[in-house]
């Protein structure tokens, strides 16, 4: 019997302790980055059957740091396949950051930039974040794909720029119009409420 | 020196890479004179904690779990695997 087939048996053992365990942490993991529960369900299921298969199980590792450095894959994977399928009008304007609503000619702010009072109770938070999700449903998907893919990649810019196939100034100018179009939503739609 | 326009883009560039030691310099220097921009700033850092938290809120959330369907259909096919 070869080492590669004892992890095997092994991580198949395994594989039902795990689901319970960390099923539904991975689920929440997932969730907490896709925002969409059936995306959820799908990629927890892609990441254990991805385990089960894998040759890479080490036992002395943590099952569920090793899980969820599958389902941040998974993840990806299935951001940039959605990239892929959004319309070719996100990404004609990806050149030039128009942001002439925001300025006047001179390049000073249109509009007066107000100090914000971010929600401090629990419950303010909560409903904040429903406002938060609301505004990022709004931008076009390319720009909230890159901006949720930065938040699961924590910020390693170059491997989100290689998945997404775009250049790293782009990727900025993207994530500029991203967080011009999101804090201005919100001040709409919170901060004047 | 730089606008506003200019400054708001260095803002957002700088949450995701290091700027170049002139921009940085620039950059303080406006946000120093300019409330607008410097509370521009201050509103991009802010957005960047509320999406962290708006994530962890529902990692965190022990309410939230994996259907049982879902987890049965898992392991269904985990069984068939074996």
């Amino acid at each position: 019997m070869t080492t590669k087939n004892s992890s095997k048996d092994n991580a198949k053992k395994h594989a039902h302790d795990w689901l319970n365990e960390h099923g539904d942490y991975l689920y929440r993991f997932a969730l907490a980055r896709l925002r969409d529960p059936h995306q959820a369900e799908d990629v927890v299921q892609e990441t254990f059957m991805a385990a089960i298969k894998s040759d890479n199980f080490a036992a002395q590792s943590s099952p569920r740091t090793w899980l969820t450095g599958i389902l941040k894959h998974k993840i990806i994977d299935l951001m940039r396949k959605g990239n892929r399928e959004t319309n070719a009008s996100d990404l004609m304007s990806d050149q030039d950051a128009n942001m002439d609503e925001f300025f006047d000619k001179t390049g000073h702010w249109a509009e007066e930039i107000k100090d914000w009072n971010m929600p401090e109770s629990a419950l303010e938070q909560q409903q904040f974040f429903k406002v938060l999700q609301n505004c990022l449903d709004k931008i076009p998907s390319k720009l909230a794909t890159l901006f949720m893919m930065r938040d699961v990649q924590e910020a390693d810019n170059k491997e989100i720029c290689k998945e997404l196939d775009i250049s790293s100034t782009n990727a900025w100018v993207m994530l500029y119009r991203a967080r011009m179009g999101i804090r201005k939503c919100l001040e709409i739609n919170w901060i004047g409420h | 020196m730089m606008d506003c326009k200019q400054a708001s883009q260095l803002v957002s560039q700088g949450l995701d890479t290091k700027l170049s030691i002139r921009d940085r310099f620039a950059l303080k220097f406006h946000l120093f004179l300019c409330k607008y921009c410097s509370r521009f700033s201050q509103q991009l850092k802010s957005l960047n904690v509320a999406f962290s938290k708006m994530g962890k809120s529902i990692e965190d959330d022990n309410n939230i779990t994996l259907p049982t369907e879902t987890k049965n259909r898992i392991a269904q096919s985990l069984e068939s695997e074996v």
